[in-house]
């Protein structure tokens, strides 16, 4: 994680406080699946800078209702970046210019005055649009449903110090796991591939002592089931993880292939002997 | 149409829906406190294996309560559905905890045990929750870490292999696991993962993007739902043999609060309204450390790890109305008020006696920021003594989050933080069965009324709704459908069609109103009116005057608020609507509950109540009791009951933290 020292501040607040904004959104609007889309321009005057991004989308909507438009649909829940509901494509990034940062905490301070914002779905063929700017992300439920699990009943297990798991591993274990399935990398990659995702609960829990038994059959039922929905192939571009709200790594992917090709060789080899 | 269903042989009459014979027995098994569950265990019934399958169970909420409770009934061969109102089930509200899980594991030698933890809840509860669950609790508590490190939830680690621990909220020993500050993100992956393992099983019907809207009761029992399909609108009932609501806690009806925006009352209110009792509404906790409010805005707050206050110090100006900037303020005209008035404690005092003091201060028009609503959380000393590489380690990731929503600099000046609505300790009535006074209808998680009492601990919530769901509803919900003999139900029985058309109805009416005000505005007015009067600190005259004004802006609501759209397609417009109507009734009960009660304890704060010292003083005498409220109309004034609270463990005293 990169910390904010490293990182070095931008605007401080002191010299920013109450300064707003006048933009033009252009913003995909679409009544429902079957309907075709447009993007239409709205105007959003003296935004303050202190508002997040779905905030400033919120006034916008209090405008358009108090106009009688409707307001524009778009998804979100925590705002604080950790549910994956938020996406949205803000000038052609997959949640905005600021890196390892969800829509929902983007801050209008990032923005220039007299800006034209575009505000896009994700755009996917696994992802339909629903509406303006959400998407059905159900797909990655699935690919989750088909094995991204360990098999641990309620009721059997061990006491949790049994099973010693090397600092290291955790970590590493931990950082796969933070990822909140907000389907980004899928948005950004040109071939909209379910790599990263697919990869980062992959590798969760490989690193993991209880995640080994069903290693090879995990990789082999996600990644079928990733083709089934319809996500492209990888083509190791790295658009994903450069959007990644929470920094998932591209080395997952070459984790998960190695996974793979050890999976298949044996369900190959073992297909042979049964068929001897 | 002809009925399917004969009355159910269980016994219902303590229910009578508008009868006000209502006995509140929490069926609390006989026996010393520390074989009460082992013992009810053996005593209840099992249901035939082969039987599991023709049970459906619904449950409302993918949370940790409710994901944790379908993935194990699952498991166990009940027909599950689920429902949550998200996209998907992951990103239930309990996702954003952050600071961790306690767990009676004493893997640190230091004193812990399950008694302690029972002791540390009911104490700091503020002998306002029942013991026999708190005990249960604190026992469960240590098979819940264990089940998730089974599922691979990655807690943190030592070197040699061993799972890590802090102390937590001031706790005096180190019985909080974690995974860095997202714990409830991993916790609920782990829940998720066990359910999206049903769901491809095909044991779970996974239902997300739907919302329920009323609760169908027939012949007394609860029988199933009526739930809205957000992306088409469609509005369908839903058969069971028990329904669960994990529906998650009502912080939203103060409009600003921690709460993911969704968060919401919407399932509990309509339990409340069909005949559910609900139990302490105004016990709520206030987190003492959130970034304050920049402006109109300001859609939710977000929370700043209590572990902050481990380090930082709080102080504003000494004199009101002083603008200057902190670092232009010389030492001697800073007030640290905490550290001035509680001289043990200082900076680590309790969430609600912090948070009142902030609001004190800034009463006095000592509040530092936009609005003067908000205090100092100052680092400089900790920098200082401990260097600023120090300070990055323990909370690097906190500063990046507040320098995001800021845009300042914490390392440089001090954070601004202030209290914000941030957990409800109130919900529904249930036994010690967790269900509720309708039967067949269990309420998990921080839908209940739960086991916290008038205050809950930090990485307690956690702990709760993982043992609701994964090891208490599967015993005491299979003991209800061995007992129950119940008839089979259809969609086709008065009481579906009843409920149905009321959503219906009500969907119409939302729509049809087109007055002049969005549903935001009503919400926020309300989130005001709550805040100022039934927040931190209440007074007989400040209910009262709520009490005043909400229905005013509910009368007002139903006649002028303006919800665009239509019912057949994803309106998020009507979402809100419905569930900030909701809210306006809720409102009410929250302060008549808090009228009522005119003692102070935990989180509810009655300024008539107080110490010499300004601490909540209780009244035991006339008030241990759990007040549970049945619903008589909206317009008329609730029915109260009560159920007795007997402390017998650990003995009822006063806090002091000077
Ligand atoms: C910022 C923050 C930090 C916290 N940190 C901690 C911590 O460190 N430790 C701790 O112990 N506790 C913490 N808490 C408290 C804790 O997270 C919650 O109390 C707990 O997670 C609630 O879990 P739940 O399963 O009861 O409900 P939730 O997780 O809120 O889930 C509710 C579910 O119900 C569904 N739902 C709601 N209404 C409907 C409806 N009408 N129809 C269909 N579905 C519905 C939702 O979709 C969701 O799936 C924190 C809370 C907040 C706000
Ligand atoms: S890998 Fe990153 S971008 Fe993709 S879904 Fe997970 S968090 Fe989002
Ligand atoms: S709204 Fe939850 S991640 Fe943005």
């Amino acid at each position: 994680m990169a910390t904010l020292a490293s990182r070095g501040a931008t605007a401080s607040h002191d010299g920013d406080a109450g300064r707003t904004l006048n933009l033009t959104l252009q913003v995909w609007r679409q009544k429902n699946a079957t309907s075709a889309g447009k993007m239409v321009t709205y105007e959003a005057k003296g935004i303050s800078v202190d508002m997040s991004f779905l905030e400033m989308l919120d006034v916008v909507n209090e405008r358009l209702i108090a106009r009688g438009e409707e307001p524009i649909a778009f998804d979100h829940d925590c705002r604080e970046g950790i549910c994956g509901m938020c996406g949205m494509m803000i000038n052609g990034i997959a949640h905005g210019p600021e890196r390892a940062t969800t829509a929902c905490e983007l801050y209008m301070r990032h923005f220039r005055d007299g800006e034209t914002i575009t505000i896009e779905p994700w755009r996917a063929k696994a992802f339909p649009v629903i509406k303006d700017l959400v998407v059905d992300r159900g797909a990655f439920d699935r690919i989750i449903q088909a094995g991204g699990y360990i098999t641990a009943p309620t009721g059997g297990a061990r006491d949790a110090n049994a099973i010693l798991v090397p600092k290291a591993d955790a970590d590493a274990a931990f950082d796969y796991a933070a990822c909140i399935s907000c389907g980004a990398c899928v948005a950004m990659c040109p071939n909209a591939s379910a790599m990263l995702f697919t990869a980062a609960k992959v590798a969760h829990l490989g690193h993991l002592p209880q995640g080994q038994p069903e290693r090879d059959d995990r990789v082999l039922r996600m990644v079928e089931q990733m083709d089934v929905e319809g996500f492209g192939a990888c083509t190791n571009i790295g658009e994903c993880a450069a959007v990644c709200p929470k920094e998932i790594p591209m080395d997952v992917i070459s984790y998960m292939n190695r996974d793979l090709l050890r999976a298949t060789r044996r369900k190959d080899r073992e297909a042979k002997t049964s068929n001897e | 149409m002809a009925t399917t269903i004969a009355p159910p042989t269980v016994d219902v009459s303590r229910r009578a829906l508008g009868g006000r014979d209502i006995v509140l027995d929490a069926k609390i098994p006989s026996g010393p406190i520390e074989q009460k569950w082992e013992k009810h265990q053996f005593e209840m019934k099992l249901v035939n294996p082969a039987n599991k399958r023709k049970f459906t169970i619904l449950i409302v909420g993918s949370g940790l309560a409710g994901a944790s409770a379908a993935a194990t009934l699952a498991e166990l061969g009940y027909h599950v559905t689920c429902f949550c109102y998200q996209d998907s089930p992951r990103r239930a509200h309990s996702i954003a905890a952050q600071g961790g899980i306690n767990a009676a594991k004493n893997y640190r030698n230091d004193g812990d045990s399950v008694y302690r933890l029972f002791y540390d809840t009911v104490k700091g509860g503020d002998f306002r929750s029942r013991e026999a669950n708190v005990y249960r609790l604190a026992q469960i508590s240590v098979n819940i870490i264990d089940q998730c490190v089974a599922q691979g939830v990655p807690f943190a680690r030592e070197y040699g292999g061993l799972l890590d621990n802090r102390s937590f909220g001031g706790a005096q020993v180190s019985r909080t696991f974690y995974a860095r500050g997202q714990t409830g993100q991993q916790l609920l992956l782990g829940a998720y993962s066990a359910l999206s393992r049903q769901i491809g099983l095909g044991n779970v019907d996974m239902y997300p993007r739907h919302e329920m809207l009323d609760l169908v009761v027939v012949d007394g029992a609860a029988r199933g739902l009526i739930a809205r399909d957000l992306v088409t609108g469609e509005i369908t009932p839903y058969v069971a043999d028990a329904v669960v609501l994990a529906s998650g806690g009502y912080g939203n009806v103060y409009y600003l609060s921690t709460n993911a925006k969704g968060c919401n009352v919407t399932a509990d209110w309509r339990a409340y309204k069909r005949g559910a009792l609900f139990a302490n509404p105004c016990y709520t906790q206030i987190h003492p450390t959130c970034i304050p409010v920049t402006g109109d805005h300001q859609s939710k707050l977000t929370l700043m790890s209590e572990s902050l206050r481990n380090d930082g110090r709080v102080w504003v100006p000494a004199k009101a109305g002083d603008t200057r900037a902190p670092h232009q303020i010389p030492e001697r005209e800073r007030d640290y008020f905490l550290e001035r008035k509680y001289p043990s404690f200082g900076n680590l005092v309790p969430r609600d006696v912090a948070s009142r003091n902030a609001k004190e201060v800034c009463d006095e028009g000592r509040g530092v920021g936009p609005g003067g609503r908000g205090v100092y959380l100052d680092f400089a000393d900790a920098i200082k003594r401990l260097g600023k590489r120090v300070i990055e380690e323990r909370y690097g990731n906190l500063f990046d989050m507040y320098h995001k929503i800021t845009g300042e600099n914490s390392y440089e000046s001090p954070m601004r933080i202030y209290p914000a609505i941030h957990y409800t300790m109130g919900g529904l009535w249930v036994d010690y069965n967790l269900m509720s006074t309708i039967p067949g209808l269990f309420v998990a998680g921080e839908a209940n009324f739960s086991d916290h009492g008038a205050n809950r601990l930090g990485a307690s919530a956690l702990m709760q709704g993982l043992a609701d769901g994964y090891f208490i509803l599967p015993y005491t919900i299979g003991d209800y459908l061995a007992n129950a003999k119940l008839p089979k139900a259809e969609t086709t029985h008065p009481a579906f069609a009843e409920s149905e058309a009321e959503v219906h109805a009500r969907v119409k009416r939302l729509l049809g109103i087109k007055g002049e005000r969005t549903v935001d505005s009503f919400h926020r007015e309300l989130g005001h009116i709550m805040w100022d009067y039934c927040g931190m600190a209440r007074t007989d005259a400040g209910l009262r005057h709520a009490l005043a004004q909400i229905p005013q802006l509910r009368e007002e609501f139903w006649q002028n608020v303006n919800v665009m759209g239509e019912n057949t397609e994803l309106n998020q417009s009507l979402e809100k609507a419905g569930r900030v109507a909701d809210f306006l009734e809720l409102g009410e009960l929250i302060c008549t509950d808090a009228l009522n009660r005119t003692e102070s304890c935990g989180g509810h704060f009655r300024e008539e109540s107080q110490t010499a010292d300004g601490e909540a003083l209780r009244d035991d005498e006339h008030f241990s009791h759990v007040s549970a409220w049945e619903y008589t109309g909206v317009a008329n004034t609730p029915a109260l009951h009560k159920e007795p609270l007997e402390f017998e463990y650990v003995h009822p005293s006063q806090r002091s933290y000077v």
